[in-house]
């Protein structure tokens, strides 16, 4: 009898559609994409839609809904399809065993005191308002910071590299974007997590998702009891063993001729492989399995000391550098800008909600069109580790964009229209006297003045026809330009202190200016 | 509130100020005399951007006067900022659009448009509405926004500018054409045609950490534009150089060309109200002898529409 190989040519397909689509909006060096197709991208993407839509409730955030629908009737369909992570492993353990020919899988009994202990944790903590754990481990924000912090500066390089050949044909479309997102602890965890990735894949296969991944532990939970389920022919079946040496998820036992539902991601390989018809993909009935006993676990101890040491040795395996260059005769500034509190995105409604939602995935540092989101590291408190906050010493928010609040896939930054978004305070500028240039140098500058939408900083006359910096508060919207634009060094003379909770600014009141008619054509 | 009150008050003021100044050396309509010499600079008032321009480079002898067949040229306009037209924060797109046409019709091989932004640039060419304006004209829209375009020259004339970075088109083109838009400007005063000189260098910052009204005169003199065209068809009085809404805007229809940056910035003050004397970097260049803020020493031709 032939082997039915279309299940997972179809399987493979897909995945790779989704690998690279949810890879590609990392990616887009240029903005290409539009907003919508972000937001259709990320729909499916379980752990952000599922937060997304505790939220907010409603379709657009439904799409984890759809998937544990199909986990009921189909299987783990979705890990080994939607989730890129899960086909970024198959890649892996793919190269390990076609081109390093290393030897076949094989069965391996379940983890599973581990993997539920890691869900009813991460459940706990998402419910205690925690996003921390879920910022570690689940598969699609780990999949966007490996693309975002390791891949990006790559395609970032060739990007500019291809822009300075066709300028020398003097060709302009293709404009250079520079990477501005080096921050240790995040690319240092994302190295770190594609490493570890990349080795627990290539010596057994998916177990990761079997034993450490959330979302894989749930929807286990759901495919344990799916209408369709891989099986073994019991007539059919000669017990020769070759579904279980390609089952990625070890979850084949031959010799009890027995399927790990929960385990299983619906890959189809086994189906593939049997020589015989024996491996039936099947409807299974309502009933449900038997649970499996579980072994003594000191081994698993160990990894789990072993993936916690990870965890904090990554976090505090960075710190922050400023490089300051002092160009001509200036003078240093003297007094350090004492900011208490980073600035979280607009549309987040403050530190405690973007803090409790987002999964660090990393989507609008790639996206934010003036780098002003940057992953942090401490900033926001080990709390909120990699989760991007307004860097405005390297970006400062643009006024009329809302590109971070549109796209992101959890919901920590809320949608936002566009003129609410220009009344959102983020924080509030501070000024610096003793390190203005006016007050030191007694010359003209203003350059925080002049970059501020608002008019929240303007210049007063101060002495000698200068003109010196004050902050209006009320309609101060802590975007970031002044503090981004003053050019003193190692101190600015202005910064941004961060509101912990977004209050709306007043708008600035404008008055109607009447040209008198001097009845001259012209004054000269 | 009181502040406002003054910008309002101060304004008005200095219109007519300005006008009581200029009396002095004019008599009567200059359009209507025949042209002796050539112009030093050309007002226009009263019509549209590029109909204002068709005049005002028609009383000069036409684009061929500065542009030569198969020249290059680089066109700067002022497209710092991510708003539209209305709000008056950047060159009006269609006087951009014109000029890009002249260029191409007097025969030049390549005209390219840039600026080194401060909102994030791909925004501001866009919404600018410079984008369109310029390829539907024919001219090439180059980006400013990383240091790779800018190439670093030495200014032995500057008193507090040395050294600049500079963008590569500047360097490589045989006609500079500068295009600001009249604007008020919370650092410098006014913003005219030698600060949009500001938007073809990298590093801004050095600027106004080092007298910034001294480097934007510094900078003349290490190049000055082959013609200078201030847009003055919407002015916007106060809040600059950003603005905050259009009720900062009022419309002046003015269009000031020439090829003297010190009297096209002086008169453009005239325009907008304040005394050329006033601005410091315009009496700095004017010292510096880097062009004359003197427009009664001047050959002007006014054009009403």
């Amino acid at each position: 009898m032939r082997s039915v190989a279309w299940p997972r040519k179809a399987r493979i397909a897909l995945s790779l559609v989704f690998l690279l689509f949810t890879g590609v909006i990392f990616l887009d060096p240029a903005r290409w994409i539009p907003v919508v197709w972000l937001q259709a991208i990320t729909w499916p993407q379980f752990t952000p839609s599922l937060l997304k839509f505790l939220i907010t409730g409603g379709w657009a955030a439904a799409g984890f809904l759809l998937f544990v629908v199909i986990t009921l009737v189909f299987g783990r369909i979705y890990c080994s399809t939607v989730c890129p992570l899960g086909t970024l492993q198959d890649i892996i353990s793919r190269i390990r065993r076609r081109i390093l020919r290393q030897k076949p899988l094989r069965y391996a009994r379940p983890q599973n005191i581990l993997r539920y202990l890691i869900l009813i944790i991460v459940v706990i903590s998402i419910i205690a308002g925690s996003a921390l754990l879920v910022n570690f481990l689940d598969p699609y924000s780990n999949y966007g910071r490996i693309l975002a912090n390791l891949f990006r500066p790559a395609v970032l390089a060739g990007n500019n590299a291809l822009a300075g050949m066709l300028e020398k044909q003097d060709i302009f479309w293709l404009p250079r974007t520079p990477w501005k997102g080096y921050q240790p602890a995040s690319l240092g965890f994302a190295a770190a997590f594609l490493i570890l990735v990349t080795w627990m894949s290539a010596v057994r296969g998916r177990l990761y998702c079997n034993t450490v991944c959330p979302v894989g532990a749930l929807l286990g939970l759901f495919s344990r009891v799916s209408l369709l389920r891989i099986s073994l022919d019991k007539q059919l079946c000669n017990s020769c063993g070759q579904c279980s040496k390609v089952c990625k998820a070890q979850c084949i036992d031959v010799k009890n001729r027995e399927v790990d539902y929960s385990r299983c991601v619906a890959c189809f390989n086994c189906i593939t492989a049997c020589p015989s018809s024996g491996v039936v993909y099947r409807f299974s009935g309502f009933s449900i399995p038997q649970v499996e006993t579980v072994p003594a676990d000191g081994e698993k101890q160990n990894r789990r000391t072993l993936l916690k040491a990870f965890m904090v040795g990554t976090a505090f395996l960075s710190t922050r550098a400023f490089a300051t260059r002092l160009t001509g005769g200036e003078k240093p500034t003297t007094i350090p800008e004492e900011r208490s509190l980073v600035s979280s995105p607009p549309g987040s409604e403050g530190h405690d909600h973007f803090n409790k939602n987002c999964t660090a995935c990393h989507l609008c540092v790639s996206a934010c069109p003036t780098h002003v989101l940057q992953p942090s590291f401490l900033e926001y408190g080990l709390q909120g580790l990699m989760q991007p906050y307004m860097d405005y010493h390297s970006g400062f928010c643009n006024f009329e964009c809302t590109v971070c609040s549109d796209i992101c896939p959890t919901g920590a930054i809320l949608p936002l229209a566009k003129d609410l978004k220009k009344r959102v305070q983020l924080g509030v500028a501070v000024f610096i006297k003793e390190n203005c240039v006016v007050y030191t140098d007694e010359t003209d500058c203003g350059a925080c003045s002049e970059h501020c939408p608002t008019k929240a900083v303007d210049m007063v006359p101060y002495k000698d026809g200068l003109t010196i910096p004050e902050v209006d508060d009320k309609i101060c919207i802590g975007c970031g330009a002044c503090e981004y634009a003053c050019p003193t060094r190692p101190f600015r003379a202005i910064f941004v202190e961060g509101n912990q909770l977004h209050i709306m600014a007043d708008e600035p009141q404008q008055e109607e200016i009447i040209l008198e008619d001097t009845g001259e054509d012209f004054p000269f | 509130m009181k502040r406002r009150e003054f910008i309002i008050k101060g304004v008005s003021a200095g219109v007519v100020t300005g006008t009581s100044l200029g009396l002095g050396g004019i008599t009567g309509l200059a359009s209507a005399l025949p042209p002796q010499n050539a112009y030093d600079l050309v007002a226009v008032r009263d019509g549209e951007p590029d109909v204002m321009f068709d005049r005002a480079i028609a009383s000069l002898g036409g684009m061929t006067k500065y542009v030569k067949k198969g020249q290059k040229v680089v066109v700067k306009p002022n497209i710092g900022w991510d708003v539209i037209p209305e709000r008056a924060g950047n060159t009006n797109p269609k006087l951009v659009g014109r000029i890009v046409k002249h260029c191409l019709e007097a025969g030049a091989s390549e005209v390219y448009v840039f600026d080194n932004t401060c909102d994030a640039w791909n925004l501001c060419y866009k919404n600018s509405g410079i984008e369109k304006a310029v390829k539907d004209a024919g001219g090439k829209l180059v980006p400013g926004n990383t240091e790779n375009y800018y190439q670093s020259v030495q200014i032995p004339k500057g008193k507090r500018l040395k050294e600049a970075r500079v963008h590569e088109l500047i360097l490589n083109s045989d006609v500079f054409i500068n295009v600001p838009v009249l604007k008020h400007h919370s650092s410098a005063s006014i913003s005219l045609a030698m600060k949009n000189l500001m938007g073809v260098v990298w590093d801004r910052r050095y600027w106004h950490r080092n007298d910034l009204h001294q480097c934007i005169a510094d900078f003349v003199t290490w190049r000055k534009p082959t013609l200078n065209v201030i847009d003055g068809y919407r002015v916007m009085l106060r809040n600059g150089p950003r603005g905050v809404s259009e009720a900062d805007v009022v419309m002046m229809k003015q269009l000031i060309v020439s090829a003297d940056i010190v009297a096209a910035d002086a008169a453009a003050t005239l325009v907008f109200g304040s005394k050329p004397q006033d601005i410091p970097h315009i009496r700095i260049a004017n010292e510096m002898k880097l062009g004359t803020m003197d427009l009664s020493r001047l050959n002007i031709n006014r054009i009403k529409i």
